[in-house]
This record gives structure tokens, sequence and C-alpha cells, in this order.
């Protein structure tokens, strides 16, 4: 009890939390609750298509328990202005019962420049936390115990940098490498498809890629070395078939480089991860979730032939949709987001991010992500839906959904092979025109009133909005000093040998974690360390036509 | 203001003189959803559109304005650098003598915003998710109308 108070041992409040063992469950009304209900009659359709939680194909669930015995990670997005800020929010994130961390970085650092940089200006802290160098990353995590928490990094083009500042980080705590769990997005395709922070072109940053996840499986075998996401495939404007279509394509192109340089499908794949949205269309986000599951089991097991069933189970993390929210009467977004959320926790998600009622106008102030945290928090201790696996297994119309979605994801995922895979998908505009067409579409149909949208286009009158009153940041005038301040304490000889080393190993085939790693542990900036990407990479310029 | 009467006569104009606009993805924000939704409708209603792609420099901006002779430009942000970004593209647009172009702005931009914006040379906002593409039709046509008139006198 006493420990609970101290400051300290925040981080322990998680354990309890997260390892909670209940032998048997009830309903409100006493009526006991197997883990999973079959039906009576368990054919060859049945065992093929949906079978046991736990087993193959696994489109009831990847552990035979589920919820029952280990909630989804509740892991909630966040980051802005200094790294001193962000760590303040992430400290009262986990005090409030979140068990997991999620950083949010600025654009600059998404893209690879430092505050100081001429492109960041204006863009420095507004989006997510700056990160420059090491010394940010310790003002990150600054009383955060890296053995006692995971964390997830949304990072793409720069990954490789941020993943080696978690491992310096790491060992400046006094931990190994071995120890550190978390996730690093690391996904560059999708970047070119959807999300827009790519940097340089296609294949030296799959390279980057590829060192990244062959260095994570010998050194930090706990880590996911790559999210694969569908998420932001959705959010430019993607039904849910092509979410799924394009992650999975992406997937295998990751898989297939592996392989290309003599990895065993066994010793990574089971560190592959997923990241998917929840929209509103309640039933066919379930119907999709289970679908992805059974694809995915299917691709790794049959195409393959990955011997280790770690590897035929999809795991991921799914985010309410962002996109649906409305700057129109915030407080209907807390009702969206709540269906959302059960969406992916009747879905069976590993992990879940639920966005806070004030984010379709800027980044969510204390109250409301407070909020977004109590959303999980109800649905996973009070409506007792994680009780029994799979509960909506077996229902004509979720099944039916969850086979018509599968065989239209197997049809597209033909089509991108049948045009050149995904590298070139990507660099004829194919991702563009196939997401765009249905965004267009579905802004007609908003904007003609056949899709509703409750308090934009329907029941609209006498909406509220909110005085949004702007948050004050640190300024990009203090980030700038700060790395001001490390460029002077730092050992320039030192700088400038880990620059050059990394220089001639990328003319190389070595891998370039342990360089990259020997840069950020000399106080390189992110900057630097792209600066010279970019001199050898080249930088990538997108195809885009509209 | 000039609502009715305008409007007729920016329908009258558009029969002999199409409107130019460009769509800018300024700084380094990757959402471009809503840009191109709009570069599309717009081209739909008749308009000449280019989109400008990704993560343009205000510098690039106004130079492609200038290139592709806008008579207006469609800056989109969500990234939250607006305050910085789209003054800077009404001073390089100066710069380049393209003063005669008009700017008008959308995406995640807080009200407290607005005014500031609209004093550094940014005609008008657009930042609510519920404005339907007639009405950004309707105030670029009216805008358009309105400032060649001004230089014509």
């Amino acid at each position: 009890m006493e420990k609970n108070k101290n400051q300290k041992d925040l981080f322990h409040i998680s354990i309890p939390f997260e390892k909670q063992k209940k032998l048997s469950f009830y309903t409100d009304s006493s009526i006991p609750i197997e883990k999973y209900y079959n039906p009576i009659n368990q054919d060859n359709y049945f065992l093929d298509k949906i079978g046991y939680p736990g087993k193959y194909p696994y489109t009831r669930g990847i552990h035979p328990t589920m919820y029952r015995q280990k909630l989804w990670t509740i892991r909630q997005y966040a980051g802005f202005g200094s790294a001193y800020e962000t760590n303040e929010r992430f400290r009262y994130l986990l005090k409030e019962g979140q068990n997991a961390l999620s950083v949010a970085f600025d654009l600059p650092t998404q893209l690879g420049y430092d505050s100081d940089h001429p492109l960041a200006e204006g863009e420095v802290g507004k989006v997510g936390v700056a990160i420059d160098t090491l010394h940010d990353m310790e003002k990150l995590f600054n009383d955060i115990r890296l053995d006692h928490i995971s964390t997830s990094m949304t990072i793409n083009a720069p990954a490789i940098i941020l993943y080696c500042m978690y491992i310096a980080i790491a060992e400046k705590q006094g931990l190994s490498s071995e120890q550190i769990t978390g996730t690093v997005q690391n996904d560059i395709l999708k970047e070119y498809i959807a999300r827009g922070t790519y940097i340089f072109p296609p294949k030296p940053s799959i390279r980057l890629t590829t060192d990244l996840l062959e260095y994570s499986h010998k050194h930090t075998p706990k880590f996911n070395s790559i999210s694969i996401s569908g998420y932001h495939i959705r959010e430019s404007g993607s039904n849910a078939i092509q979410e799924l279509a394009f992650t999975f394509a992406n997937a295998m192109t990751y898989i297939d480089e592996a392989l290309r340089r003599g990895i065993k499908v066994d010793e990574f794949a089971s560190r592959l991860s997923f990241f998917f949205s929840a929209s509103n269309d309640f039933f066919e986000e379930i119907a999709k979730f289970r679908a992805a599951r059974r694809i995915w089991a299917t691709i790794m097991k049959k195409q393959y032939q990955a011997k280790e069933p770690k590897c035929w189970q999809l795991r991921f993390h799914t985010q309410t949709a962002g996109s649906t929210l409305t700057k129109q009467d915030p407080d209907n977004n807390i009702i969206r987001v709540t269906l959302q959320a059960l969406s992916a926790v009747l879905g069976g998600t590993q992990s879940l991010h639920t966005n806070a009622k004030d984010e379709a106008s800027s980044l969510p102030n204390e109250d409301a992500a407070k909020t977004a945290l109590r959303t999980q928090q109800i649905i996973a201790f009070e409506s007792g839906v994680g009780s029994s696996v799979d509960p909506l297994g077996g229902s004509y119309y979720v099944e039916y959904l969850t086979n018509e979605i599968e065989k239209q994801v197997y049809e597209y995922i033909n089509e991108i092979q049948r045009i050149g895979g995904t590298i070139n998908a990507i660099e004829t505009g194919y991702f563009h025109n196939e997401i765009q067409n249905v965004a267009y579409e579905t802004y007609k149909q908003v904007e003609n009133k056949e899709k509703t949208i409750v308090g934009v286009n329907k029941f609209d009158t006498d909406t509220k909005r909110e005085l949004h009153t702007p948050r004050l940041f640190s300024s990009d005038h203090s980030q700038i000093n700060s790395v001001n301040e490390v460029k002077k304490r730092r050992n320039e000889l030192k700088v400038t040998r880990c620059l050059s080393d990394l220089r001639n190993a990328i003319t190389t085939d070595e891998n370039l974690v342990p360089f990259v790693l020997a840069a950020v542990k000399s106080y390189c900036t992110v900057g630097e360390i792209c600066h010279v990407f970019r001199e050898v990479f080249g930088s990538y310029s997108a195809n885009e036509k509209t | 203001m000039y609502s009715e009467k305008c409007l007729g006569h920016t329908r009258q104009m558009k029969k002999h003189e199409q409107i130019r606009v460009l769509i800018g993805k300024v700084g380094l924000d990757g959402h471009n959803r809503g840009a191109i939704i709009l570069a599309k409708a717009l081209r739909e209603k008749g308009m000449y559109t280019v989109y400008s792609g990704l993560r343009q420099s205000p510098e690039q901006i106004a130079a492609q304005a200038m290139k592709y002779n806008v008579d207006i430009i469609g800056l989109s942000s969500l990234s939250g650098a607006h305050r910085s970004l789209f003054p800077k593209v009404a001073s390089e647009l100066s710069k380049l003598e393209g003063r005669h172009i008009l700017i008008i702005g959308g995406g995640l931009i807080p009200d407290s915003d607005i005014a500031f914006l609209e004093k550094r040379g940014i005609t008008k906002v657009f930042n609510d998710s519920n404005i339907s593409i007639e009405e950004i039709v309707n105030s670029i046509e009216q805008l358009v109308f309105k400032r060649k008139y001004s230089l014509k006198n």
C-alpha cells in the first residue's frame, strides 16, 4: 500500500492489472461462463474456417483464453512539445492505469531534420515530441524503468535511429538489450502508400527496415521489430478490405526481403506485429479482425511454410479511427470511440488506443485523454465482454462477413502480385488511385447525405463547438537551444568518426544498426545521421497524381 | 456581402474565364486526404486545379502558383504549423510579384488563429468539418471575382 504512493513505484501498478487471474467467470445473474462456445456439430467447415481459439487458423483469437487471463494492453499514443513535457504526460497516463507507452514524435524527427533545420520551422513539438539527440530520449524516459513497461514508437524512415536510442537508454539504466519490450513501427512501405513520412527511395528504405529486423531478432528478442500498419491506409480513405490487403502485401514484401538475406522465416516472423484501425461499421470491423487472423495464418503456414505456430499468429494493435471524429458536438465522439473500441475487443485485439473526444480539433487535453482511457477501462472491467472468447463466433452474419472480407482481400493481394508487387504498385501510383477512388466516393456519400454523420449532415441543429484553446508548448527556440547545448558538450572527434564509419558501412552489405548505435551514443543528432543516409540513398519524390 | 449579385457575375464570368486553383500541401504534414478530395471536387466543378504534392516549402508553393498562373491558392495543414507557414507563402508570393494571387487555408486550424492569419495575407480560413464543397466553390468564385473586379478598377 505504502509503496504505491511512492513515485518511483508508479510503474508497478500495472502488473497485477495485467496478470489478473480469475478461475471462474459468471454473468451478473450468476450464470457460469465457459472459455468459449462451439456448435454441437463440429464439422469440417467449422474446423477449417472457425475452429477453436488458440488453434490454427486462429479466426477466433490467438490465445485459448484471451482476455480471461490477460487483458489487452492499454496503450495510449502520446507526445507533444519537449521531452520533458511528454515525460510528464506519460507519468500521468501510467498513474491513471495505462500499462504501456506509445510515443508520438514530431514531424521534423519523423523526417530526419533537427529542430534547427529551416524546414522544421513551425513544426517542432507540434504533432509529437521533438527528439534531436540521445539527451532528449534520456529526458523522455526519466524515472521510467524500461524493464517495467513496454514502449511503442511510431517512427518509420529514421526507425533505426530511435530504436538505437531506446537500446542506449536501456543500457544507461543498467539493462541489457535482451530485456527491452515494445515495438518500433518501422513500416516504410505504408508511408509511400498513405502516411507520407518517407525520406529515402523504397529500396534503400527496405534495407534499413530489414537491418533492424535482422539485428533485433538476435539482440532484442522481446522487441517487435516492425508494426505493419493498415491504420494509416484506412485513415487516408481506404475501406476495410483495402486496409487488410495492402497491409498484408507490404508484410509479404518485408518477409521476401528477409528471406533473400538468408534469414529463416521461423527465426523472425514471430516478431512481426500489426496495427489496424477500428472504424464505424461495427460488425464489418469485427469480421475484418477475424478475417485478418485467418488470412495471415494461412499465408504464413501455406505460402511461407513457417513451422513455428507463433509465426502463424497475427498479433495486432488497434486504434479507433481518428478520421471519424467530428469537431461539432465533440461529446458525440466519446460514443463513436466506445463503439469502435468495442469492435476491436470483440475482434480480439492485443493492444488498443482509444482516441480522445477533442482530437478533431487538437491534441487531447488532459481531461479528454482521461475519458479516452476510462472508455477502455469500462469495456475491460464493467461490460464483461471479455469473459468468453470470440462471443460472436458462429453468428451467421459475422461469419458471412468474415468469409466475404477474406475472399476479397485475397483477390486484391493477387491483383497486386499481378501488377508486379508492392514497390511497383507504389511507384506507379496504383495504391494512391485505389484509395483515392474510395475516399472520393465516401466524401460524395456524406455530401449527398447517403452516409450519415450525426451532428454534421443530420441532427445538426444547434450543434456545439468547444472553443479550443491552443496548448502552449515550449517553443522551437528552447528546443534549438537544447540541441546547441548538447553539441557544445559532446566530443566532436567521436561524432565525426561515427558519421564517417556509418557512411562507409552504407556502401557495404553490413548491417547498419551497430554503426547507428555508436553514433547515437556519441550524441550525433537525428538530422546528422539522416543527412548521411540522404547523401548516399538520395530522397524520394512521390508520383502523386490526383 | 456580395452573395446574390456577385454570384450571378461569377457564374457568367466562368463561361469565358476558367478559375485556376493550386491546392497546396505546405510543410512536413502528410495528411492529404482532404486536399486531394477538394482538388478532385473543384476539377469536377469546372475549375482548373493543380495539386502541389506533399511536403512543399512556402517557396515551392509560391513558385508553383506563378508557374501555373493561378488565381487562388488553397493551403492545407493539419500539423499545427499554419501560423508560421501560411504567412510565409504570402510573403514568398509578394517576392515573386504574385500579390494578385489570393490565399485561402484549411485543415486543423483553431478558431483563435483565424484573425492572426487574416492579418497576414490569408483571405479566408475554412476550419469546419461540415463545410460543403459547394460552399467552398462559391467562396472561391466570389473571392476571385471580387479580386479581379477590384484590380480592373
